[in-house]
């Protein structure tokens, strides 16, 4: 004795549920809403992806850490969640690009995180009552003190985020020949990946960039990158896409997630607030023309409402926003494409890390269609 | 799409007997896909030749043919049955070979059949390996580098493009056989022979060494829409260079980042595609180097395979339903997952647990083979277990392997030298995984194991928390403020009760009891495709010592039912069949089923069989505490094989009610005093018998009962340890190399009856009333073991006044003790008097082939009247008559085990069976031949090679082979081994056991493919049964013979 005891952090969330593990990373006390990612590998694109900001993560596989960190595949500069739960961290990755552990990770980018819980138990009062607002703590030990604290953390609806992850000013990346102005609400480093390695020229912009600071640009097409929190929160922004949208409306346009969300809403769409969400890297959506299927990657707590207008599935208050996806293990929207100009957008994630690359289509799509829009203005 | 309406009857090949290589995992596959056609309202014809499975209850198929698996038998049913379609991807190597030939030699066109799932072209693409690389370079993906050889001087010149060490493959064959890994000139000609050989084909793939390099499979499943999904990625703890069959696997994979791991993902997606299978699934191998990540396909079956059983059973996703329906026409999407019945089939799982599967191996029964794993398959089952840890699902595993340890430490290795232990770790084999652990334990590092072992350091460093967790859980049982956390953890590690005892020097009830009043008990959680984030229908759980219980005992009546655990030989597949039946008939009474099994090939761990499966070892702490959490009304031990039954007596004293045949009635069974003293009252006469537990016991023992003796170890099945000695100096050198003596199970010395014949009955009984079921009469005299004898059904040839006798002597003993539920006996016979030799008050393993040629679901009216039903009541009160002449015969594994010396003797050593069915002894006799790959008609054709005891020769046995044209050489023969490599005899009947160089024949007829007869009987049979065997050997499907049996 001792078998593995180590430093004492709890776990506790609104509604009183809570649990005690060891810490792992940084101490301290952090707090978020609680979510569940069911991915069996890519914790590290997980831990930096900007979606995840105001979230502690909870890790349905119960080893994470198995392969360490592997430079290269971080999805952003730093870590992103609010915290992250585990099973159990492994502390003796082996890969050959292992370059440091993920216990080592987590204390360097000052994660909260944790480890010794029953993540599957957590995971199914998550399913059952919904993504619940919690904290990791190691502070307070105490769980009623714990559970106080977990309710006096702000709601994740009415949350506008984007402005705690966008760039401070615009910067280029990729060097093709096509111009993309990515709005950057907390974009993946592997959509920029993607884009530049289809030939473009990323430029990233904050997420309150104006319709003439990106037209001036004179960008080929624009995507609307993924990030976290409440799309319908998000006021400004959703106003200069409207206004965007309408002054260029011959621009290639592409939204991915949030992005997806809040092209939605700038035509006149609405979104709610899923029950748990869906984060994870085995969820089917059908292509609605096809009938194919990809197995795609999902991080997102809002969805996009639908309605069906003369037996056409359209985004809810916005008709000419067709609805090209769904989701099979809901019927949620997934996807919509503009009836007449070359906008659409997908509610998952088809530049994956994590997770699969079914959907990377996507991508070639936009660029046959910002080349097309080039080859008719020749 | 919708379901091909174009198709109305389609037929099924079955894998045939159970093989190294070729298990159970394709009854569940045949048994799934029966089912999956049967509900989308086709007719469905089987054919298979292995009567012990599932699938070939009559209630499985419409019409199903026990007929051998030769493409004349499977033209015959395809002529009656005029199927439209042949599914092919279900019934393992064997199926998609015969399949092929059928193509190939234009039946299936000339007759109008389809290949749905995977058409010739594909078959051909993934199987011809030259194809297959070829196809795999067009396609830019990576393979070896090497080339294909006709013949051994082809061989050399493609070894001189690879280097040394190199892989052999021959190309067509199972389980890897006749391949192998070569590091010199001399190793690599010897392999490149035996590969031409063993190649149905003639030929074989060199290729770069992988060796040492990670191993991974996927599974990967496709629909007509061109979907594709990887229901789950399967990580190799043994590195490449052992088969996968025999190696330690995990799931999901571990070491692979994300990226990596989409990487391969997509490769699997591109090689399915290249290949073309249309629908179903496909299992794809990877090697990936360790130090570059570089990744190589390796291989890809186009069918289900025992990876998808595993795969199935680790996700809760059932491959060969899914590949059945996907066949006839559906899409992913069309199909529900049955587990949460809202969302479809086109995902794939995540799972929230590691699964670890561990092979089971036999060496012990083949004495002069090479103990050390390479690339062909040598063991003979499997275990899984699920954790929430891999030491929790690798010590699960570990115990369920019923070998005798209880986790993943080897007490008995810490007497080894280091130096000893430093050789040992280095050469894979069963006991490799004790052996690092006892290394880890003596401190020795993770990296100088790595580069013995090539073991990824991941697995070492687990290992090792396994290790240091061992040595920080102190010399007691943990007090004090940490106890339950320092406990859960160790329980929550996979640490055993028993492995615990032993640490803190207490008994295992000691700690059982201590940690029960802890409140530290195991959690049971759902296995449900989905890591939580849907509910789950499907009630399949196991065991874990995390908090959250996820199982709500069942309510209402209900029956536990214990299964068989992993393969072994003498314990196999037949214990499957019953435990299914039970569960079947017992459900259908309106009974809630529990089953209990870790066998991931089986149909018994099927979600679908019982109300609810635990996936759990069948140790006493495991079903123990199912036991206590579900609190059945009753358990049934008796179906399972020796596993369960050994665990009746504590499971009764701790509470349970056992169904059936009480312990106490097991017991006299069991317990050879209390036996005999039963067969003494009764006044059945007995082979002298005693029991011995020192040496000078069993010296004074042998005197007392005569020579020759039979000497076995209590409490076994398989006859395993069993020897035949027949004299004091054989009795000395057995004492000294072959003999374990353990107080607790002595050992058991019978007369053995030389020339006797023998006898084995099924019957059942409640009490009131015992119904014979089947008897059956070996064709090899005592001394064989009843599990490979080839016997008839009913007796061909048995005296008359014996059959009364033994008729008699089996309702006695199932009225004395009395039997309630199913009973087999064993009797000889020798100059009118009949011996009974042992009486098993269980399931037998010849239950399913008896119920099956005598049309009677035995196993199931053997579980009602163990709920208390009569037998009058179920409407059997006459003993049934077979519906034809039955012949059994056993497929024996020597081919995988190179230097064995093919005889049968009293231990079992054969893994499976076949059935031959015909109206004339003859044509059952010779079809029964066929099914385990013997053309009699061919063999006695000769040339034949005699090689005779002293008092074989002479007989009529050699007259009779010459009379009937062929040509006969008697021993001596010069260079008679070398002659039979070369191909000159087409049979080989030796029967003197005992000459070193008759020894070295028969292993070249093993290793030249030759049939070997090894018993005068035998071989009077098998001239019996090409003298009087039809011109044309007709089929008949099960459901034909018992409607011929009303008229």
């Amino acid at each position: 004795m001792p078998v593995s005891r180590g430093i004492r952090a709890r776990l506790a969330l609104e509604d009183g549920w809570t649990a005690l593990g060891r810490s792992v990373g940084a101490r301290g006390t952090t707090s978020g809403e609680c979510v569940f990612n069911t991915c069996l590998s890519g914790y590290q694109e997980v831990l930096t992806d900007p979606s995840y900001a105001g979230q502690i993560v909870v890790m349905t596989y119960p080893l994470i850490g198995n392969y360490g960190i592997v430079e290269g595949d971080a999805e952003s500069d730093g870590a992103q969640v609010a915290g992250y739960v585990m099973r159990e961290c492994v502390r003796n990755p082996s890969n050959w690009q292992s370059s440091e552990t993920l216990p080592d990770w987590l204390a360097r980018h000052a994660v909260v995180a944790m480890e010794g819980i029953d993540t599957r138990a957590l995971t199914l009062h998550l399913r059952d009552h919904g993504a619940l607002r919690g904290v990791v703590t190691t502070e307070t030990l105490d769980p009623e003190a714990a559970v106080a604290r977990a309710r006096s953390v702000p709601s994740m609806e009415g949350r506008d985020l984007t402005g705690e992850v966008t760039v401070r000013e615009a910067r280029s990346e990729g060097g093709g020949d096509l111009t993309v102005a990515a709005y950057d609400f907390g974009l993946k480093q592997n959509i920029v990946r993607r884009l530049a390695e289809a030939g473009c020229r990323v430029v990233r912009v904050p997420a309150t960039a104006s319709p003439a600071e990106i037209l001036e640009l004179q960008p080929d097409g624009i995507f609307c990158s993924n990030g976290p929190g409440d799309p319908a929160a998000t006021g400004a922004v959703i106003e200069n896409l409207r206004r965007l949208t309408r002054e260029a409306p011959e621009l290639p346009t592409f939204g991915i997630c949030l992005g997806h969300q809040l092209l939605a809403l700038a035509h006149g769409g609405s979104t709610y607030k899923l029950k748990f969400g869906h984060h994870g890297g085995n969820h089917p959506v059908q292509n609605l023309r096809t009938g194919g299927i990809d197995i795609t990657s999902h991080n997102h707590g809002f969805a996009v409402r639908e309605e069906t207008i003369g037996g056409r599935r359209v985004v809810a208050g916005a008709p000419e926003l067709e609805i090209t996806h769904v989701n099979l293990y809901d019927g949620t929207v997934e996807g919509f494409r503009h009836v007449e100009r070359p906008l659409f957008a997908v509610q998952y994630h088809p530049e994956a890390a994590p997770g699969p690359h079914d959907a990377r289509h996507h991508f070639d799509d936009f660029v046959a269609a910002m080349r097309a829009r080039r080859g008719n203005r020749v | 799409m919708p379901r091909r309406e174009d198709i109305e009857t389609i037929l099924l090949i079955g894998s045939g007997p159970i093989v190294i290589g070729q298990a159970c995992e394709f009854d569940y596959s045949g048994t799934q896909a029966c089912r999956a056609l049967t509900e989308e309202g086709y007719r469905v014809v089987l054919i298979n030749s292995n009567p012990a499975t599932i699938m070939t209850d009559p209630a499985s198929a419409d019409e199903t043919y026990l007929e051998p698996l030769t493409i004349e038998a499977c033209r015959r049913v395809i002529e009656i049955e005029r199927p439209q379609a042949l599914l092919p991807t279900l019934g393992g190597q064997t199926a998609l070979n015969l399949a092929r030939e059928l193509a190939i030699g234009g039946i299936l066109d000339e007759l109008g059949v389809e290949l749905i799932g995977a058409d010739l072209e594909a078959i051909e693409r993934a199987e011809d390996r030259e194809r297959f690389q070829a196809l795999m370079l067009e396609h830019e993906i990576g393979v070896p580098r090497g080339g294909f050889a006709r013949s051994v001087e082809e061989a050399i010149k493609v070894v001189a493009i690879t280097a040394y060490p190199v892989i052999v493959r021959p190309a067509y064959t199972l389980g890897g056989a006749g391949g192998g890994v070569a590091t010199t000139e001399d190793e690599f000609l010897q392999l490149a022979e035996g590969g031409l050989r063993a190649s149905p084909i003639g030929e074989i793939l060199v290729e770069e060494s992988v060796i040492g390099w990670k191993e991974f499979e996927l599974e990967v499943m496709r629909d007509g829409a061109d979907n594709c999904v990887v229901v789950c990625s399967i990580e190799n703890l043994d590195p490449m260079g052992v088969h996968t069959g025999d190696s330690i696997t995990v799931a999901p994979q571990q070491t692979l980042s994300d990226r990596e791991y989409q990487a391969m993902r997509d490769t699997a997606f591109r090689v399915i595609r290249a290949v073309g299978v249309e629908t179903g699934g496909s299992n794809i191998q990877f090697a990936v180097d360790p130090n570059d990540g570089r990744q190589l396909v390796i291989e890809m079956n186009p069918r289900v395979s025992r990876s998808s059983a595993l795969a199935s059973k680790a996700t809760g996703f059932p491959i060969a339903k899914i590949a059945a329906r996907l066949a006839v026409g559906y899409t992913l999407d069309e199909i529900p997952n049955d587990i949460t019945g809202v969302t479809p089939a086109s995902f794939e799982p995540s799972i929230d647990y590691v699964v670890a599967k561990i092979p089971r191996f036999d060496f012990a029964k083949f004495p002069g083979a090479n103990r050390r794993l390479t690339t062909a398959m040598k063991s003979v089952g499997e275990t899984m277990a699920i954790g929430r840890t891999f030491g929790e699902a690798i010590q699960k595993g570990l115990r369920g392997l019923e070998t005798g340890v209880d986790g993943a430490f080897d007490p008995a290795l810490a007497d080894l030298s280091d130096d000893a232990l430093a050789i040992r770790v280095e050469i894979p084999s069963a006991e490799r995984l004790f052996e690092v652990v006892e290394a880890l334990r003596r401190g020795w590092p993770v990296e100088r194991l790595r580069v013995a072992t090539g073991i990824d350091p991941w697995f070492l460093y687990q290992l090792e928390r396994l290790s240091d967790a061992a040595a920080e859980a102190g010399d007691a049982f943990p007090t004090g403020e940490h106890a339950v956390e320092d406990l859960r953890a160790l329980k929550g590690a996979g640490f055993s009760d028993s492995h615990l005892a032993r640490l803190w020097g207490m008994t295992e009830a000691g700690v059982r009891g201590r940690r029960e009043e802890l409140g530290v008990r195991p959690a049971f959680k759902v296995v449900d495709t989905c890591a939580g984030e849907f509910e789950a229908r499907t009630p399949y759980f196991y065991s874990s010592y995390d908090p959250g219980n996820e199982s709500r005992p069942l309510t209402g009546s209900k029956i536990l039912v214990l299964g068989g655990g992993p393969n072994r030989i003498g314990q196999g597949i037949e214990f499957d069949y019953c435990c299914v039946q039970a569960a079947l008939a017992l459900r259908e009474a309106g009974h809630q089923v529990i089953m209990v099994n870790c066998n991931p090939e089986t149909v018994s761990t099927d979600y679908d069989v019982s109300s609810r499966l635990y996936f759990e070892p069948l140790t006493f702490e495991d079903v123990g505490a199912i036991l206590a959490h579900e609190q059945p009304d009753g358990v049934l031990v008796q179906y399972g094989g020796q596993t369960p039954l050994g665990l009746a007596v504590p499971l009764e004293r701790a509470g349970a009610a056992i169904i059936g045949t009480t312990p106490d009635a097991i017991d006299r069974c069991e317990d050879r005093d209390r036996f005999s003293s039963l067969l003494s009252s009764l006044d059945i006469p007995q082979a002298r018998a005693g029991f011995a537990r020192t040496p000078a016991e069993v010296r004074r023992e042998a005197a007392r009962i005569g020579f020759p003796v039979l000497l076995r170890p209590s409490y076994v099945l398989g006859g395993r340890g069993m020897i035949v000695v027949r004299s004091e100096e054989e009795l000395e050198r057995a004492l000294e190399e072959r003999l374990r003596l353990s107080g607790a199970h002595p050992l058991l010395i019978d007369e053995f009856l030389e020339g006797a014949t023998e006898y084995d009955v099924d019957a059942i009984a409640d009490g009131e009333r015992v119904v014979i079921g089947g008897i059956m009469r070996h064709v090899e005299s005592a001394g064989v073991h009843s599990g490979d004898s080839t016997c008839w059904l009913p007796p061909v040839d048995a005296d008359p006044a014996v059959v009364a006798t033994l008729s008699d002597y089996t309702r006695r003993i199932g009225l004395a003790l009395p039997v309630r539920g199913l009973m087999n006996v064993q009797f000889a016979e020798r100059g009118g008097t009949v011996f009974a030799l042992e009486v098993n008050p269980r399931a037998s393993r010849t239950v399913p082939f008896v119920s099956k040629t005598v049309g009677v679901p035995l196993a199931k009216l053997g579980a009602l009247v163990m709920m208390g039903a009569r037998l009058e009541e179920l409407g059997l009160v006459e003993d049934p008559t077979p519906l034809a002449i039955a012949v059994k015969a056993p497929a024996l594994p020597f081919a995988k085990f190179p230097g064995v010396d093919p005889v049968l003797g009293p231990e079992m050593r054969s893994t499976g069976e076949v059935i031959g069915l015909a109206e004339e002894p003859a044509d059952a006799y010779l079809k029964a031949m066929l099914g385990v790959g013997i053309d009699l008609r061919a063999a006695l054709a000769g040339p034949v090679l005699l090689a005779l005891e002293e008092r074989d020769a002479g007989t009529e046995i050699a007259r009779a082979l010459e009379r009937d044209g062929a040509k006969v050489e008697t021993t001596p023969v010069a260079d008679a081994p070398a002659r039979i490599r070369r191909g000159d005899f087409a049979l080989v009947v030796s029967t003197r056991l005992d000459e070193p160089e008759d020894a070295a024949i028969r292993r070249a007829a093993l290793w030249a493919g030759v049939p070997c007869l090894t018993s005068v009987a035998a071989a009077r049979e098998a001239v019996a049964a090409v003298r009087g065997a039809g011109e044309r050997l007709e089929v008949r499907s099960l459901q034909r013979w018992a409607a011929l049996a009303q008229c």
